[in-house]
């Protein structure tokens, strides 16, 4: 839990220097200029598809954790786990055990009632606040703007953000929690898809357990079972369910329930682990007396670890392979083409060079496919084919012009190459030359 | 609703009948033996409905609502459409203003030559465009027969800025003294010119752009050379360049405004042509035509400003082309 929220909270002040022309944020995603940066990489728009791939390596690396060991995700990872325990702890913090804050809930109103539920929901709003104001902070200069909170400098669209998100952290940690998992979160349903007899599970050992029932110090420990029935498992559940009676939907794999069994078990001087982390297999096997070890290596699994190692390696390339220097070429749809006074064919386009680099570029663009060709660029200044300037890290856009001395058969390819005055970046688009001729 | 509901349970007390079906309690009300069961709405949406009432009554408070003589309740608050329309315009023309005032002081090579300047003035004209210019010009400026395509380097009264910018102000044959003003006679329908020396005529205009072949012609060029000197050459001069003083077409050029074929050149001779133009000078206000003006320059055929009155045309050598006309 430290872990997930140190993580959590701190990422956004880790700096990653990229050099002149971009933020040093290691994690930022700019909305603005609609860029994001997680480390050596950097995603635009365009490259949407790497966001699709990190998603499905995500996806597959849960099923293949799940296979492996069950709901560790839920248990231990999972952002609503992590902040409903949060609130849990400063709950029994504040109102002490669960015993403690029924007694509480059922008093009269009183002044101390009044002033621990007040500062439990204090406290809890001021959790919401902070982690609504980190998650901010993936969208900005963490730095800037965590002091410009301080100087009550910040703007009405971050501030309705942070509302937004506090009131939602408050709500889903404070008052929905397991509810969430239960009819909300499409994960836990599916899970149990992937699920066999060789999981990792929590489980109750029945044979060992059974028959249950109170049990006095000094009685004898025959024909009857080691659970006490003392319910402590029940009580720490966070999703409310009694691991006695079998694995759940509901069970998310947090494990308080093996723990409150372990520290009961060592208070009656028994073995620990009626209730723990376990295979049906391996439990079914040890009930019957044989040794066997746990199965990790099973066709499913084996077949989550290639599609992962697949998936890994796709995005892997996709990342090495990413290009600093991109073309778009759009034909100008009305008019197709222009007849110019010497009987010449001009065609108009749009150029987009995305310039993914830190530093300001020229390019130079020239054109296969078309003999006798000038290349006339539209905007502001003097701006020449062969001097495409392009601010760093942006995209620059130019109208040019096509024309044509000779009678094209139409329309005809024709290839779009952009160079780098620079260095020897290049890039190619493949578009169309269009004359009245065959259309 | 409840007090209704006590008076049913006074005078029935012991009374409360229960419906063997459903098991929810009936209110006694019976009509034709299907009696009406006691299903309470929901509290939650009780609460809302009460919550819907009250909010109903600020509204009527606060925003015009009702109807009365003489118009209708003004409300606190002051609302209307109108404002809120005039007041997200201002907003527009407050966010605009940046550009516009710099826009206004700026010269056309000023614009030109600063990125946002000339960005303002692209998307401003493109959309004045549309709206103003579009019904004739087509929306991509491709033209039509007896409109001209502003896409192209061929213009009638000249393609440098301060060209466009004097025939948008002042349009074409348009009742005004600043107009671009010409008539080329109809030497047909007037009787200057017999039907055959049109004829010959319409040959040697097409041999000046090399299209005599394809067009049906077996008439005497140099008769129709003869004639174009005697009664063409005063306007579209005797190389048949055009003069842009009169806003007479280039007649060596590959784009006919009117249709290159045979029977549209004689019609041309033989009716004349006269399109006309609006002014927009009084239409539009200076900074929208200055803006269009910039548009159009940039369409693909503006040319340089002109010095000491010597249009600076781009030559480009004039290749056998066959059938580059606009045939319909």
């Amino acid at each position: 839990m430290t872990l997930t929220l140190g993580v959590y909270y701190l990422t956004p002040f880790i700096r990653w220097d990229r050099g002149p022309n971009a933020p040093d944020q290691a994690v930022l995603i700019d909305l603005e200029s609609a860029k994001a940066y997680w480390f050596w990489i950097e995603i635009w728009p365009q490259e949407v598809y790497l966001l699709t791939g990190i998603l499905i390596l995500a996806a597959v690396v849960l099923f293949f954790v799940t296979s492996l060991f069950g709901r560790v995700w839920c248990g231990y990872l999972c952002p609503q786990t992590v902040w409903t325990d949060l609130f849990v702890w400063v709950e029994r913090i504040v109102q002490g055990d669960r015993n403690a804050r029924k007694k509480l809930h059922e008093a009269r109103w009183s002044f101390d009632k009044v002033r621990k539920i007040a500062t439990t929901h204090f406290i809890w709003l001021v959790i919401a606040w902070c982690t609504a104001g980190s998650f901010v902070l993936y969208f900005n200069d963490a730095p800037t703007l965590f002091w410009s909170f301080f100087t009550f400098d910040v703007s009405p669209t971050i501030l309705t953000f942070i509302g937004g998100l506090t009131f939602s952290t408050y709500l889903m940690a404070g008052f929905a929690r397991e509810q969430v998992c239960t009819y909300m979160c499409p994960y836990a349903r599916f899970q149990s898809a992937m699920f066999d007899c060789d999981t990792l599970i929590i489980g109750y050992d029945e044979q060992r357990g059974e028959a249950r029932g109170k049990h006095k110090k000094g009685e004898s420990w025959d024909d009857r079972g080691h659970c006490i029935d003392c319910t402590a498992c029940v009580q720490v559940c966070p999703m409310g369910i009694d691991i006695r009676d079998g694995l759940q939907m509901e069970c998310i794999a947090c494990g308080l329930c093996v723990d409150a069994c372990n520290n009961v078990m060592d208070k009656i001087d028994l073995k620990r682990g009626l209730i723990r982390y376990d295979t049906v297999n391996h439990m079914e096997a040890e009930q019957q007396g044989r040794k066997e070890s746990f199965k990790f290596l099973q066709s499913r699994t084996i077949y989550y670890a290639a599609i992962l190692a697949v998936v890994a390696v796709a995005m892997f390339a996709a990342v090495i392979g990413r290009t600093s220097l991109e073309l778009h070429v759009l034909h100008d749809r009305n008019p197709l083409f222009v007849q110019l006074s010497s009987g010449e064919i001009r065609n108009g386009y749009i150029i987009k060079i995305l310039n993914k680099t830190h530093d300001h570029r020229t390019f130079r663009l020239s054109l296969e496919g078309l003999d006798d060709v000038q290349i006339e660029v539209k905007a502001a200044g003097s701006v020449s084919a062969d001097s495409l300037y392009v601010v760093a890290d942006s995209i620059g856009t130019y109208h040019i012009f096509v024309s044509s001395n000779m009678a094209p058969d139409s329309p005809r390819d024709i290839t779009f190459t952009l160079t780098d005055q620079g260095s020897d970046m290049t890039d190619t688009y493949d578009a169309v030359f269009i004359s009245k001729r065959g259309r | 609703m409840s007090d209704h509901q006590n008076d049913n349970q006074d005078q029935n007390t012991d009374k409360k009948e229960v419906d063997a079906h459903s098991g929810v309690e009936t209110t006694g009300h019976e009509w034709d033996g299907i009696k009406e069961l006691n299903n309470p709405l929901p509290r939650w949406w009780l609460w809302v409905f009460y919550v819907c009432i009250l909010w109903s009554v600020w509204y009527w408070v606060v925003y015009p609502a009702w109807p009365v003589a003489g118009g209708h309740t003004k409300g606190t608050g002051g609302y209307t459409q109108f404002k809120e329309l005039e007041d997200s315009q201002n907003e527009i023309v407050a966010r605009q203003k940046v550009y516009l005032d710099r826009f206004e002081q700026a010269s056309f090579q000023e614009i030109l030559d600063d990125p946002e300047l000339y960005a303002f003035a692209m998307a401003g004209g493109s959309a004045m465009f549309k709206d103003n210019c579009a019904t004739c010009h087509g929306t991509g400026a491709q033209g039509f027969k007896g409109y001209p395509n502003l896409n192209d380097d061929d213009w009638l009264w000249g393609g440098a800025l301060s060209d466009i910018h004097q025939t948008i102000q002042y349009g074409i044959r348009e009742d005004n003294l600043d107009t671009r003003l010409s008539q080329m006679p109809a030497f047909g329908k007037e009787g200057m010119l017999k039907n055959t020396e049109i004829e010959a005529v319409v040959d040697y205009v097409f041999s000046l752009s090399s299209q005599a072949a394809g067009h049906g012609g077996d008439h005497d060029l140099a008769k129709g050379q003869t004639i174009f000197a005697e009664q063409c050459a005063s306007c579209h001069g005797l190389d048949g360049k055009g003069d842009r003083e009169f806003g007479a077409p280039n007649l060596t050029d590959k784009i006919w405004l009117y249709g290159g074929d045979r029977a549209s050149v004689f019609e041309t001779v033989y009716s004349a042509r006269s399109g006309m133009m609006p002014a927009w000078k009084d239409r539009l206000d200076k900074n929208t035509i200055r803006q269009l003006t910039i548009y159009l320059h940039q369409l693909g055929g503006g040319e340089e400003e002109r010095e000491d009155g010597q249009e600076e045309t781009v030559e480009r050598p004039v290749e056998d082309i066959p059938d580059a006309t606009y045939s319909e």
